[in-house]
């Protein structure tokens, strides 16, 4: 007799119907949705919104299946493409610039499904159309302007202190000073030393000092050069995700790959000029002296605060330096506790900075922010209809206007810049306005809307004409056994997508060529078992004992031979980007899953066929 | 069926097969190379689709006469789809921009299916990666046949799947096939593939081997292959099943992919019945090797 205990049954029994329940968001279909968004990317989206966008969509009678606030953004779901097309035309009349309407395909996934983590399978760009970005951050620039500026700082540093320095300079990445006497060389050391330790104990440099030839190089840290790149790379990020955001798309991913990369992933955008654009762009700040009273109209431009208490100002059209020499922006409180804002500047930036403040102490400084903006206006076209007429502009408006104290340099700073929440405010402004380092573009795919659906339609016609034609063979081959082989080969793919689903893993068309592949290969261990049962059999053994044999000596071979296969995919999802990754995630999980359906799903279904018999023969 | 075909009287052949396939092959990839593609090599790729078909020549000719010297332009798939490939050293992430505007003006109704541009140093560095990626494999694969079996069976087994891995790169370096990342992760499935082909005939053996006393070794190989002849023919048939499917509908993107798994699953399959067989008999195993029972299969053997 072959039985299972009940245990058994109830194990396998669950573990397949969570593969059913987290795979089921799938088969309801997205809708057409709208996700809309205040312009202003500090503003999230609130009831007045939400009961501006159900008014203008009730106006217009345009049927929604839901209107309802989602994170930051408003989401209003369509039962029709009509509908939504209809809609957005609708909320970009009467919005107009307040908010970004963009279109979205959103998961109708039923709400008890949500409740308890279920939500459809990612896909891949691949499979959805759209953007994907990769961005080096050019961190030896970095580098340079840290060194060039800090050799600045210890010239200044030197002289003040009076020590005779015979030269120094910058030789690649390092910084080579020699001084004039042993006296000046120690006392330079002393400062050298001091300087080295932070807050952390970690040191900033690696000091290589001469002492007989009084010789002082230097270069920083490994840790140092670490803390310089993550705060790059982690600037840029910042910077490139409010960029991103000014695009309006849906779902875009920005993250950090690796120690120096940035993946920018924009699904359903298209116009891949428009976006190269907007992420490439730099200088978004301008700091420019405040025009005298006295001098002409033809040299000096009105622009307002962005705080509007505060009114206007006159500003010199000469631009001393622009946002792109911002290398760092940080708050923090000055001698007697107010706020300030401590900026530094590169190595040209400070050069600039100085020649435009050295005799213009007294007057005051101001810093402009420049954003690209769009207007729309809507217009009657040669038919008399109304259309929406977009165009750029671009705005610039003064977030700080400040006393210059002293001639400035790389590093200076901002007092009186209000209370300690505002002060950061600006320093974020004006890190966001930068980018700490240059970036440029390694790696861009562009997929189109049509091949994104033309590979999703082929890449499930793929998996069930192979999945048909595998259940075809083991049903003519094996019968009865092979029916059973069956059934598990089935519930296989429903644990492979439900697991898929639940781990967010994202469907790839590499993905779908994994999940091919692997009901071809997961019949592979019901061949193993009923090859041996077939062995056991002709060898002369009881049906049961055939059976109970069967699956017990095969047991041994099937780790085994999964066991390296898993090898495989996961050093393939270790070395794999994107596509390949997304491969081998599949692979990994469709062998787990098809060991556990081949051997215990086919087992039980075999006991319940045979178990309770009494068998005076079997054909496998 | 009660197989006894002696597959170990012809291993001579088989070896000299195999040592010409393979003498074939790395001939091929040090003189002629791998046909790389995108991924590895660089450079810009776009596809467009046009409402009939496309004439390629116009396309060159266009190309030519806006500055591009180093390009291919052919169909992909249909003939009013066009795949252009411009090989770019310097890492200009526009060309694919420029092209797909020019064309647009052209023709108003091209459409853009796809761009690619990868820069060069990523192309190296995933080249770099995926060798990289395939000695580990292979190396930690070495390590595990050998902790499960024994030494000889993983010589074996790693002699069999580099033996897969050269002739399905020399396949591509003589046919000139793009090698791209997809390929590369075919090869790696293809490693799996033939290893738990490798791993089921291997294991057989090692059962045989420490069966009954008083066999010669080739005698306990070859009723080692024909127990399990029956298996790996089922599987290789039901894995060219699905390949095949994807290799017909799948669509272009991932033809490489499964021209390479189908490949290598043929190769896998001789490989796991000659191969390792040549190896161990090579490096003459005896019955004594197996004698003493690894713990770890005793405690699997109580699993169901």
């Amino acid at each position: 007799m072959n039985r299972f205990s009940i245990w058994t049954y109830v194990f396998i029994l669950s573990v397949l119907s969570i593969g059913i329940i987290y795979s089921l968001p799938n088969l309801y279909p997205a809708k057409p949705a709208i996700q809309i968004a205040y312009t202003d990317s500090g503003k999230s989206a609130d009831q007045q919104l939400l009961i501006q966008v159900r008014e203008i969509l009730d106006n217009k009678d345009i049927g929604t299946e839901s209107v309802g606030l989602k994170e930051n953004n408003i989401v209003a779901k369509f039962n029709s493409l009509d509908d939504q097309l209809a809609g957005k035309a609708a909320l970009q009349r009467a919005l107009l610039d307040q908010a970004i309407v963009a279109l979205n395909l959103e998961p109708s996934t039923p709400q008890w499904l949500r409740d308890i983590g279920g939500g459809p399978l990612k896909l891949g760009l691949d499979l959805s159309g759209g953007v994907h970005f990769l961005l080096e951050v050019d961190i030896d620039s970095a580098l340079d302007n840290r060194l060039e500026s800090l050799l600045n700082e210890y010239r200044k540093k030197f002289r003040d202190d009076r020590i005779n320095v015979e030269s120094s300079r910058k030789d690649n990445k390092d910084l080579l000073f020699s001084f004039s006497s042993d006296e000046d060389y120690s006392k330079a050391l002393k400062i050298f030393t001091q300087d080295n330790v932070t807050p952390l104990g970690t040191s900033l440099f690696d000091l290589r000092p001469n002492a007989l030839r009084n010789l002082m190089e230097l270069s920083y840290s490994q840790s140092a050069i670490k803390e310089i790149r993550d705060y790059a790379v982690g600037q840029n990020l910042m910077t490139l995700r409010n960029r991103v955001n000014e695009l309006g798309v849906s779902e875009p991913i920005v993250q950090r790959q690796g120690s120096s990369r940035i993946v920018v992933q924009l699904p359903g955008v298209q116009d891949t000029t428009a976006a190269k654009k907007i992420i490439g762009k730099t200088a978004n700040l301008e700091f420019r002296l405040e025009a005298a009273s006295t001098s002409s109209r033809l040299r000096k431009e009105e622009f307002d605060f962005q705080d509007q208490r505060m009114g206007s100002a006159f500003l010199e059209k000469n631009i001393i330096v622009g946002g792109e020499r911002v290398t760092n922006a940080n708050s923090g409180f000055d001698e007697s506790g107010f706020a300030q804002v401590n900026i530094t500047l590169d190595m040209q930036g400070g050069r600039s900075m100085q020649k435009a403040t050295n005799g213009n102490i007294g007057r005051r400084l101001g810093v402009l922010f420049v954003e690209q903006k769009n207007k729309s206006v809507l217009k009657k076209d040669s038919n008399g209809e109304d259309v929406i007429e977009q165009s750029s502009y671009i705005e610039k408006k003064i977030i700080s206007l400040a006393t210059v104290q002293a001639v400035l340099g790389t590093n200076f700073r901002i007092t009186g810049v209000g209370s300690p929440q505002e002060a950061s405010e600006l320093a974020l402004l004006l890190r966001a306005g930068a980018l700490a380092a240059p970036m440029k573009f390694v790696e861009e795919r562009t997929v189109g809307p049509s091949l994104g659906k033309e590979n999703i339609e082929l890449g499930v016609r793929s998996i069930i004409i192979g999945l048909l034609s595998v259940i075809a063979f083991m049903l003519f081959y094996y019968r009865w056994f092979g029916l059973a082989a069956n059934i598990a080969l089935f519930a296989n793919v429903v644990l492979i997508t439900g697991f898929m689903s639940l781990l967010g893993a994202t469907l790839t068309l590499p993905g779908i060529a994994g999940i091919v592949l692997t009901i071809g290969m997961a019949v592979d261990a019901n061949v193993l078992i009923f090859s041996r049962i077939r062995e056991e059999l002709k060898a002369g053994k009881e049906p049961q004992t055939a059976i109970r044999e069967g699956f017990s000596r095969a047991f041994v071979t099937i780790v085994d031979a999964n066991v390296t296969t898993l090898i495989a995919s996961i050093i393939l999802y270790a070395i794999g980007t994107g596509p390949v990754k997304g491969f081998a995630i599949t692979l990994s999980i469709g062998i787990l899953t098809s060991m556990f359906t081949a051997i215990l799903g086919t087992r039980a279904i075999i006991n319940i066929m045979y178990g309770n018999k009494n068998l005076k023969e079997l054909r496998v | 069926m009660n197989l006894d075909i002696k597959f170990m009287s012809y291993r001579r052949f088989a070896t000299i097969g195999s040592l010409a396939l393979l003498i074939l092959s790395i001939g091929s990839l040090s003189f002629k190379g791998l046909n790389l593609g995108l991924d590895f090599s660089g450079g810009t790729l776009i596809e467009v689709s046009y409402d009939d078909a496309a004439d390629l020549s116009d396309i060159r000719d266009l190309m030519l006469n806006n500055g591009f010297d180093d390009f291919q332009v052919v169909n992909f798939g249909s003939n009013s789809d066009v795949l252009i490939k411009v090989a770019d050293k310097d890492g200009n992430s526009q060309l694919g921009d420029v092209i797909y505007k020019f064309l647009q003006d052209a023709d108003s109704s091209t459409e853009l299916k796809r761009i690619e541009f990868v820069g060069p140093q990523i192309g190296s560095e995933l080249r770099d990666q995926g060798g990289l990626g395939m000695l580990v494999a292979l190396g930690m694969i070495l390590l595990y046949v050998a902790f499960r079996f024994q030494y000889k069976f993983a010589l074996g087994a790693v002699a069999a799947l580099a033996h897969d891995v050269v002739i399905i790169l020399g396949l591509f370096s003589i046919l000139s096939w793009d090698f791209d990342l997809t390929v590369l992760a075919a090869l790696l499935a293809v490693i799996g593939y033939s290893l738990n082909d490798t791993i089921v005939v291997s294991d057989r053996m090692r059962e045989n081997f420490r069966g009954e006393r008083g066999f010669e070794p080739e005698e306990i190989v070859n009723r080692s292959i024909n127990q399990t002849l029956a298996r790996t023919l089922i599987t290789s048939l039901t894995t060219l099943l699905v390949l095949l499917a994807l290799f017909i509908f799948g669509g272009d993107m991932i033809r490489g992919f499964s021209q390479a798994l189908i490949i290598g699953v043929l190769i896998g399959t001789y490989s796991s019945i000659y191969v390792v067989a040549n190896m161990l008999l090579g490096l003459s195993i005896t019955q004594d090797d197996l004698a003493i029972p690894e713990p770890e299969g005793a405690e699997f053997d109580d699993m169901p």
